[in-house]
Order: C-alpha cells, then sequence, then structure tokens
C-alpha cells in the first residue's frame, strides 16, 4: 500500500503544516514516509504545496507525479494539479474559496467549504481527509497536536480539534457520493 | 526503538551534536538553512539552560557563529580545525563555490573538517531546486591545486544523519576535509527514519595548535614552499594518504546486481527513484540491478569494474546534471559495456515511470 | 677583529629567534622582534597563537616560536575568530599588512572587530604590496608611485588612501585602537608600549584591538632605508595621524 498525496493553496494558509501532520500522523502509526515542500520566497505569499507520502514498504522517490489525493485551496493550484490527478483519485477542494466547481472525469471530487466552517480552514479540510481516507486515525493527530502545541501554546488545542471536528461532521452529514463525477 | 520524523538539514545537525561537534560556522542560503538555523536553535537553548543553572544538553557544542560570509565560514572552520576541534560548515552551491579557496588551504593543510553542500540548481545564480551539478567541484578538486575531499552522497534523511557522523569519524582519521553533498530534496525532505548507531572515534590531535602548553616545539599549520624539494615529499605524503584512503573507504550499495545484465546506477535522490524503477522492471521480469556509490570520492570504480567483466553488458546512468557523474562510472566500465545518460536538470527529478521506461529502452 | 665584535650584543627574547628573510632596512624584523619580547615580558609564550597572513610575514612564524597557522590572503580575523572562542584560553594575535587586511580582507576585519572579537590584530601599514612587488594598496598615499600606479596615485582614478583605525573607530565594539610608527628610536618604543596593551586588554578579556604600524618598504619605494624612514616620517604621518583612537 502506497498513498500519494498533494496539498497545495496560498502561503499562509496552513499547506504546508498540514501535510506535515498527516504526515507525521502516518509515522506515529508505523508506515515508511516522506513530506516534500515547495520552498524558497514562493512559500510566503504566492502559491505554495508539499508532497506527502505513505507506504508500508520504504519510499523510492519523494516526487510525486500522480498523486491519489489532491488537496486544494486556491484555483491556481487546481488549475496546475487536477490534471495530475490519478485516475480514480480523490480531489478534495474548499468551495468557499473556489466558486467554479473544478471538472474532471475519473475521479472523485469533494467540495469543503473548510475556510467558512474554521478559520483553521485547513484543520477543517484534515478533518474530511480522515473521515473520507479513514487511513489516519484522528487520535493519532489530536496526540500531535498535544506533543507539539505545549504550555502558553497549549490553548489552541481545542480550536485545532474543533476544526477537525467540524470537518469530519460536514463530511458525516453531506457524505461524499454526491460530489461524484 | 520508535521512529523519528526529521528533515534532512535538522538530521544532519543532531548528526554533527551526536558526533560531538564543537563548532559551526554558518551563512544562510536555500535550501540549506535550516542546518544553520536548527544548530542556533539548539546552541541557545543550551545557553538559556545554563542561565537556569541546568546542564547543557550539548556541551561539547561550544561555539555557533553566523558568520559575515560564506568566505569567512569556511576560514573560521579552518581556525577551529587547525585549534583541534570538530568543527563544521554547511551552504549551499554558489555558498560551496566561495568557500572553494578556503578548502584548498584546508586540505593542503590536512585540518579535519565537515562541510555540507545542499545542491540548488546552477551555474550562477540557478534555482533553489534540486540539481547535482557540484559532482565535479566536489570529487575533481574545485578549489586550485591537487587535493581531494572524502565526499559521502546520502540517500535518506536517515543517511545525512548517518553520513555526517561517518564523515567526522573519517576526516578526524586520516586529518583530511569530508564534503557531505547531497541534493535539495535531500535537505527539504522529512522522512520517517531511525536514528543511526555510529560510533564515536576520537584521534589524538597532536599537531593542532592549542598554544604550545607543556611542550617544547611550537607547532605550525602551513604549507608554502620557497623551494621544489620539500614540497615534492609534502605532496608525496598527500598522495600516499589519498591512496591509503582509496583503499580502504570506497562504499556503495549494490541491489540485485546478482544475475542483472542491465545496470542502472545513480546516487543522492535519483538512486531512490532508480532503485523503485529497477523493481517495477524486475516485475516485468527485466534483469536489472542497481549501484549506488555512497562515497563518490573515493569513488567505487571496481564494482562497475567487475560487473561489467563478468555479466553485465548495458549500463544506464541517472543524474541531475548534463553527465558528470557519468564520467566516472565510464572509468569505472571502461569501455565493456554500453553506457547510456539518463540527465535530468533545471530542478526536476525524474518519476519512477521514467526510469523504468529508460531501462524498458535498453532491455 | 672582526667588525661584528664591536657591536654590543643585547639578549634575544625567548620567542623571537634567528635572522629574518627580509630586506634589508624593512620593518617587519624590528616589529617582530618587538612582539617576541611583549610576549616575554607578558609571560605568555606557551598561550600565544598567531595567525600569520599572506603577505611578506607570511612565514613569522619562523621567527616567533610559537603556535600559529597560516590562513588564506585576507582571511586570518575569521581563522582567529573561531580559534578564540573554541579556546578561549588561548592568546590569539593576527599578524596583518595593508593588502592583507585592508584591501582582500577587509570584510573579516569590519566584522570581527564590529563583534568585538576577543584577539589582538598587529596591522602593519606600508602604503604598497611588498612581496608581490610593490603594486598599490588602498593605503597608497596620493600620487605615491607604484608598479599599479606607475604615474602616481591619482584620487579621480583610485580613490583615496584608506584609513582603518578611522574607519574602525566608528564601531561601537573596539576597546583599543592606535596608530603608531616604526620611523625612529622614539616611536618604536610607543609601538612596543601600544603592542603591550593591545595583548593585555586581551589577557584580561577586554575586546577587541588593534594596533596599525606604520612602516617602510625600501625595496619596493626604491629609496634607501634611511630615505625610507624619513618617507614614513614626514608623508606617511601626514596622511595617517599617529594616536590613540579609542581606548576603553
Amino acid at each position: 500500500m502506497k498513498t500519494e498525496i498533494i496539498i497545495a493553496g496560498f502561503g499562509g494558509q496552513g499547506v504546508l503544516f498540514l501535510g506535515d501532520l498527516i504526515a507525521y500522523a502516518a509515522v506515529k502509526e508505523g508506515r515508511y514516509v516522506t513530506w516534500v515542500p515547495s520552498y524558497g520566497p514562493e512559500s510566503r505569499g504566492g502559491t505554495c504545496n508539499c508532497q506527502v507520502i505513505y507506504a508500508d514498504r520504504p519510499i523510492g522517490s519523494p516526487a510525486i507525479a500522480q498523486p491519489d489525493i489532491l488537496i486544494v485551496f486556491n484555483k491556481p493550484s487546481l488549475e496546475k494539479f487536477l490534471p495530475r490527478l490519478k485516475r480514480g483519485g480523490v480531489l478534495f477542494y474548499d468551495n468557499f474559496l473556489v466558486k467554479e466547481r473544478p471538472e474532471r472525469e475519473g475521479v472523485k471530487i469533494i467540495g469543503v467549504p473548510a475556510f467558512q466552517l474554521s478559520k483553521m480552514g485547513n484543520m477543517a479540510m484534515l478533518g474530511a481527509f480522515l473521515a473520507v481516507t479513514k487511513e489516519i486515525s484522528p487520535e493519532t493527530i489530536y496526540q500531535i497536536l498535544e506533543e507539539k502545541l505545549k504550555g502558553p501554546k497549549a490553548k489552541f488545542i481545542p480550536i485545532n480539534k474543533k476544526a477537525i471536528e467540524d470537518g469530519m461532521k460536514y463530511i458525516q452529514k453531506q457524505g461524499d457520493q454526491d460530489a461524484t463525477n | 526503538m520508535s521512529r523519528l520524523y526529521m528533515k534532512g538539514n535538522e538530521a544532519v545537525v543532531e548528526g554533527a551534536l551526536r558526533a560531538g561537534v564543537e563548532g559551526f560556522f554558518g551563512y544562510p542560503i536555500t535550501p540549506a538553512s535550516e542546518i544553520i538555523e536548527t544548530f542556533a536553535e539548539k546552541y541557545f537553548a543550551d545557553r538559556e539552560r545554563e542561565k537556569r543553572g541546568e546542564k547543557p544538553l550539548y556541551p561539547k557544542f561550544r561555539v555557533f557563529m553566523q558568520m559575515e560570509s560564506e568566505i569567512a565560514s569556511i576560514n573560521a572552520v579552518m581556525g577551529g580545525a587547525a585549534a583541534g576541534c570538530r568543527v563544521m560548515t554547511a551552504s549551499s552551491s554558489p555558498g560551496i563555490s566561495l568557500k572553494q579557496e578556503g578548502i584548498s588551504y584546508i586540505a593542503a593543510c590536512e585540518l579535519p573538517c565537515v562541510i555540507v553542500n545542499i545542491m540548488r540548481g546552477g551555474p550562477g545564480l540557478g534555482s533553489i531546486q534540486p540539481e547535482q551539478g557540484d559532482y565535479f567541484q566536489a570529487v575533481k578538486g574545485g578549489g586550485h591545486g591537487d587535493y581531494k575531499l572524502i565526499v559521502f552522497a546520502p540517500n535518506s534523511v536517515q543517511e545525512m544523519a548517518e553520513h555526517t557522523m561517518l564523515l567526522f569519524n573519517l576526516t578526524d582519521k586520516y586529518r583530511n576535509p569530508g564534503m557531505l553533498l547531497a541534493d535539495g530534496y535531500l535537505g527539504q525532505m522529512k522522512e520517517s527514519m531511525e536514528f543511526p548507531e555510529v560510533p564515536i572515534e576520537e584521534y589524538d590531535k597532536p599537531w593542532a595548535i592549542t598554544g604550545m602548553g607543556e611542550r617544547e616545539k611550537q607547532n605550525t599549520i602551513e604549507f608554502l614552499f620557497l623551494t621544489p624539494e620539500p614540497m615534492v615529499e609534502a605532496k608525496k605524503r598527500l598522495l600516499e594518504k589519498y591512496k591509503k584512503i582509496e583503499a580502504n573507504e570506497v562504499r556503495y550499495e549494490a541491489y540485485k546486481v546478482d544475475d542483472a545484465k542491465i545496470l542502472v546506477t545513480a546516487f543522492g535522490t535519483p538512486s531512490r527513484v532508480a532503485k523503485a524503477a529497477v523493481d517495477l522492471a524486475r516485475e516485468k521480469g527485466i534483469k536489472v540491478g542497481l549501484v549506488r556509490p555512497i562515497t563518490l570520492w573515493p569513488f567505487p570504480y571496481k564494482i562497475y569494474r567487475d560487473l561489467v567483466t563478468h555479466q553485465i553488458d548495458r549500463v544506464l546512468v541517472v543524474e541531475l546534471s548534463f553527465g558528470q557523474f557519468v564520467e566516472d562510472v565510464r572509468l569505472g566500465v571502461e569501455g565493456k559495456a554500453e553506457v547510456k545518460l539518463y540527465p535530468r536538470f533545471g530542478g526536476i527529478v525524474p518519476t519512477e515511470e521514467e526510469v523504468l521506461e529508460k531501462i524498458m529502452e535498453l532491455a | 677583529m672582526r667588525v661584528s665584535a664591536l657591536i654590543p650584543r643585547y639578549p634575544e627574547p625567548e620567542t623571537y629567534v634567528g635572522r629574518t628573510h627580509y630586506c634589508p632596512g624593512c620593518g617587519h624584523g624590528t616589529l617582530h622582534k618587538l612582539l617576541g619580547e611583549v610576549i616575554d615580558e607578558l609571560g605568555i609564550r606557551k598561550r600565544v597563537i598567531l595567525v600569520e597572513p599572506v603577505g611578506c610575514s607570511v612565514l613569522a612564524l619562523r621567527y616567533l616560536k610559537v603556535d600559529g597557522v597560516q590562513g588564506p590572503h585576507g582571511r586570518a580575523p575569521a581563522i582567529a575568530t573561531a580559534i578564540k572562542r573554541l579556546r578561549p584560553e588561548a592568546i590569539v594575535i593576527t599578524y596583518q599588512g595593508d593588502g592583507d587586511l585592508a584591501a582582500i580582507g577587509t570584510n573579516e576585519i569590519i566584522h570581527a572587530a564590529n563583534r568585538g572579537e576577543m584577539f589582538t590584530v598587529i596591522f602593519v601599514n606600508n602604503a604598497v604590496y611588498g612581496m608581490t612587488g610593490g603594486q598599490m594598496a588602498p593605503t597608497t598615499l596620493i600620487g605615491q608611485k607604484s608598479t599599479t600606479s606607475p604615474t602616481g596615485r591619482a584620487t579621480e582614478y583610485f580613490g583615496y588612501p584608506l584609513r582603518i583605525c578611522e574607519l574602525l573607530n566608528t564601531l561601537e565594539a573596539p576597546v583599543y585602537l592606535e596608530r603608531v610608527s616604526l620611523h625612529d628610536v622614539e616611536h618604536i618604543t610607543k609601538t612596543r608600549a601600544a603592542i603591550k596593551k593591545a595583548l593585555l586588554n586581551q589577557i584580561e578579556g577586554r575586546g577587541f584591538s588593534l594596533v596599525e604600524v606604520l612602516s617602510n618598504c625600501p625595496t619596493n619605494w626604491k629609496m634607501t632605508p634611511e630615505e625610507s624612514w624619513r618617507f614614513v616620517k614626514e608623508e606617511m604621518t601626514k596622511v595617517f595621524p599617529l594616536g590613540v583612537f579609542r581606548d576603553r
């Protein structure tokens, strides 16, 4: 089993952190993992992305040609990466920030109004991702939040958790089938 | 043992600290900056601990310096190494170019130290994306004069730590500078890993300049000759040392080569891609194997020579540059096999499928 | 009786030995000897680490019997920074000429001074590149001829002589900056005192000290030693005024 994920959006939307969190959770659950950021000035303000792979065997290339899962938060990223999404793959996009519904045959398209559900839109999107893929346990994510947000930062744990839960609830309520092409 | 999750650049720092690094001297540059930043974080956290009356985590790590330039950084490394301390610097391609004069002096004076190059695209300002265009600079010289660096080419975050530690041991053992040569991906990538167990070797440094102290004779670290004869002798000693390193320190990984007819070879990130492509090709019944040099100098010429003498007649070279590494592969192959180059440059790493396609063209 | 037997012999300092390779009349030998004497007087020979420059004094460690390293051109302050920080108990000295310190090594000296590195710099200013054969230095006087300013240094073409003490005196960190000269006995004595003060500053952990020493280059100036010292006294000190610029 190997899952390849590209996450993309504007710098500041928490794209790199979201990928990092998924990657670290996969490590905690015993998988082989790579995480590669797009780095340099573009990660502050411009579009930015990261590539996450988790697998049950050592990973060859950390670079992803065709992702299984694409998570995007803006239109330029959608245009750039949607054509590369693997047939049978899943697209998560923020349909609050990207008004036009993306078109692509042979993939599952899931719109989540992540940044409407929460100021921590990346965390809401994470909730949706967890609920749909069921490959990573939310408990692992919560454990990491508690590990990373210590001391004075601990007060941010509840809002992060709530955003994740809101994302999961959104999927439970809306389902993910209606968005399938 | 629980698995760790770390960025390549952070793993370099972790490896260096476990190897007992005493001084780091650097200058910021993408995509190597996390190295200087992580050193700063560790260093000043220890100073805060001391202020609170606690013991520092890294008592040996006494000096962290952001210097005024790449040139000053490498010269500070020269000073620290001359003073008998474990020291290092880290940069990326354009910064490493600036350091070349210092590296030449350090090699001449036989000063052990570790230089990390997280390679980006070149020539010139190039890009910050990964390339392997500094291969010649690292293994063939780069600075002026005859000299060699011990060059390690990691291909995972775990090896970023492991090779840094090995380099501290080997550079001390041979009194020779060493380089960790990694493409930008390896610096920037985070990966699951287990921390490598590398025993720390400590070597006496009676040659170091420490102030004479109890010594009767002064120690001087110089490499300047006014007449040819003493320089001939000094260079002979260097050459002898290089031969010894070539005889003892070659490292490589050979994967599925036993029955292989085709050989794929690459180092750094492309070697991971190539290994995965070898597996894909094997699934299709193609008898292909991989050789990955771990040390680029000394270069594992012999394994190529042995393989092409006995079984392999086609070699595919994958590298992130016009074709530098391929020249050493050709020296190893000695014309006994067809060598095909698959160069990718400009910051794009080939995919497993692309490398598979190249293997199939040779099959 | 040989003439040499008539010359009174003074005890040689322990640190300074031998006869130098420098040209007849050159100031480096005098300065080496002063440095050796002061090191002996302060009893620090076993603690000293000397960083040699690239230039005429590249082989200073042949005459000064202390530990040391030969650095690339201009880089002595970066080398000394690491040595002093890693071995704070050592007494670290850089000995640099004007090509080394004031041209190719300006970046290193400014930043080392600005960080207040705890070592001592002996800066020899003789207004010319000596070892490479008399080319113009940043410190070459206006109108002074050199092999690369054959018709004399013209300011509109080459700019002005660079004054290192004045330049470093704009920085907060240095504790001691003084310009001295070797042109006569009185000034040699003052130079000795300045070196001693600079080394005491280091011994007592006060901070960065630099002594700029005006010296000569009879060979490249194409003068007799006597004429060259007159030139230092009458011309160089006009452009590079002697004195203490900083003493904290």
